[in-house]
């Protein structure tokens, strides 16, 4: 899949989310926005992660620690083949097991996840489980910004240093807010990349919301032999439609039937403008 | 009179070293606990198989369930106290919701630290964990269940606690007994009464059958070496078949064996006394875990006390 062609998906993916997300009437607009890029090249060009190998041993790992952004991962899963559009309309339904976190229920999620702080620790097991193996696979989680006050993350990253996890591949989706506020106004994170530094990870940093930046990064990893790498991807909360970005009450906010027309005629112009 | 064993923390180190020789996708992850839970000697024999991730127990937790989802069949081993209550939130989500095969091994459990203190006890256990979908839990009596409980849990497939306490226990089970995690061991027949234990408190229950003995009373005791999923159907049984119920458990009284036993006559409108044993909701005495025990009358002579008492006798 070439540039265009991701940049493409990119949108198509910003209309499923708004769309599953006013459809279901409930949903993490803002985070699943800021994500859905690095989701977009993560399974487009870089984990190698299908129906096909989901349930083999011997293959990368996806972790999606911010499991609150679960409707950015079950747009790319669908796109994926892993369910059908018309299993995803099930969002949200009684009895349905596409519910507001991920869960092992549907295929293509790797671990149950919504509980802030857990994501890392399974993720640096796995990458364990990798070396005692012998294998070369790599285990990727996403994280959130405010999700790095949790004390676990910490604990993680020390176990991921101790045993030179160069298969771990942290991407941290920097999008400054969370569900009060600004993080820094919250309870302040930076410096981010010194903090994994002195934690013992090699990082790197880069426009979360740029395809061809990201495809570059994933180029380079590791960074470094023996040392577990971070991505910090600085991203915009609500990226991709111009009156949901940057706004802390479109954290879960679902958008009004208006907002919601307003929104996918925004996303259209832009494909169009590639068509 | 029965021979004294090992401690259970032994036996299960034994039983797992042994285990682990054969199998190499058997993983153990320690929180600083390789000492207190007996694992030194895993570690120098088995340095391949042991992963260490310091005193960061939510950590031990989530890594072991990342070993499991990497095929791995997990032993995570930490003081009970810790793994129950601090990582509860992990064993919770990252254990039993995602049904991930890790057998969490709580070390030192009950009142095994003594007089270390609240901090150290896990008097908490076996309420959280019922609580939680998807968890079974096990507390071995003697060196035989402690064997058998380990052995079981490597082919368990499921999220499995097993706590161990530290002090050498008495062999309570003759050879041949069978051992099957979530069926109870009916250790004596009796007419009187049935007292029902858990861990190692089926000690202190089977001491005080044999005193009862002296004045003509004869007990049935029943090792619930499986808190959960309970063995309900024994239990029924005994209870529809006995003039008195009495529990005995290194626990606190609310959410473990004898809140159990107490909703089961309740729900099953058995006719049957029922007296629940353990530690009461109160600042805890200090003290060595038998002095303790005997305190809050689990001694095998107030057990024997309580049980004359109950049958008017």
């Amino acid at each position: 899949m070439d540039l265009n062609q991701l940049k493409i998906k990119s949108l198509e993916y910003r209309k499923t989310i708004l769309d599953i997300i006013y459809k279901s009437g409930a949903g993490h607009t803002g985070g699943s926005l800021s994500c859905i890029d690095i989701l977009n090249v993560l399974y487009n060009r870089v984990l190698d992660i299908n129906p096909k190998n989901f349930n083999e041993k011997d293959r990368n790992h996806y972790i999606h620690s911010k499991g609150h952004s679960v409707e950015a991962l079950y747009t790319v899963l669908c796109d994926q083949g892993f369910f059908s559009r018309k299993d995803l309309e099930k969002l949200n339904h009684f009895n349905s097991h596409f519910i507001g976190h991920p869960t092992r229920k549907i295929l293509g999620i790797e671990h149950n996840t919504g509980a802030l702080g857990h994501g890392l620790s399974v993720a640096v097991g796995l990458a364990l489980s990798k070396k005692i193996d012998q294998k070369t696979n790599k285990v990727f989680s996403l994280l959130g910004d405010g999700e790095l006050s949790e004390g676990s993350v910490w604990e993680a990253c020390t176990t991921a240093s101790k045993y030179h996890l160069d298969n771990l591949i942290v991407i941290i989706d920097r999008n400054d807010l969370q569900i009060t506020g600004k993080t820094e106004e919250v309870n302040p994170i930076e410096p981010i990349d010194k903090k994994f530094e002195a934690f013992g990870f090699e990082s790197i940093s880069t426009n979360g919301n740029n395809i061809s930046e990201l495809l570059n990064v994933f180029k380079e990893i590791p960074i470094q032999k023996n040392k577990p790498t971070v991505i910090i991807a600085k991203t915009t909360k609500g990226s991709g439609v111009s009156f949901i970005e940057n706004q802390i009450n479109w954290h879960h906010k679902v958008p009004s039937e208006d907002e919601y027309r307003r929104a996918i005629s925004e996303l259209n112009e832009k494909l169009n403008s590639y068509e | 009179m029965n021979k004294i064993g090992k401690p259970n923390l032994e036996i299960f180190s034994e039983t797992l070293i042994s285990e682990a020789k054969k199998n190499k996708d058997i993983i153990v992850v320690t929180s600083d606990s390789r000492g207190s839970g007996k694992l030194v000697p895993f570690g120098k024999e088995l340095p391949d198989q042991i992963i260490e991730v310091g005193i960061a127990e939510q950590n031990l937790v989530g890594v072991s369930s990342g070993l499991a989802t990497g095929g791995k069949i997990v032993f995570g081993v930490s003081p009970a106290s810790f793994l129950t209550a601090r990582s509860l939130e992990q064993i919770k989500n990252d254990v039993a919701y995602s049904d991930r095969n890790v057998s969490l091994i709580g070390i030192s459990a009950g009142i095994s630290y003594g007089q270390l203190g609240s901090t150290h006890h896990s008097i908490h256990d076996f309420a959280t964990l019922r609580a939680i979908n998807n968890m079974t839990i096990v507390a071995p009596a003697d060196n035989f269940e402690a064997s058998q409980a380990i052995k079981q849990s490597i082919s368990y497939n499921h999220p499995l606690y097993i706590r161990y306490g530290k002090k050498p226990m008495m062999d309570i089970h003759p050879p041949g007994t069978e051992f099957k995690i979530g069926k109870s061991i009916v250790v004596k027949k009796g007419e009187d009464l049935t007292i029902v234990a858990t861990g190692e408190t089926l000690q202190r229950a089977y001491l005080a059958s044999e005193i009862l003995k002296e004045s003509n009373i004869h007990c049935s005791i029943i090792s619930m070496h499986t808190i959960k999923p309970f063995d309900k159907k024994t239990f029924i049984e005994f209870s529809k078949n006995s003039k008195v119920i009495l529990t005995v458990e290194e626990h606190s009284i609310f959410g473990g064996l004898g809140e159990c036993c107490a909703s089961l006559i309740a729900q099953n409108n058995i006719n049957v006394k029922l007296k629940i044993l353990g530690i009461p909701d109160e600042y805890m005495i200090n003290g060595s875990q038998a002095d303790v025990l005997d305190h809050y009358n689990m001694s095998p002579e107030k057990i024997a006390e309580i049980s004359k008492d109950l049958l008017n006798k």
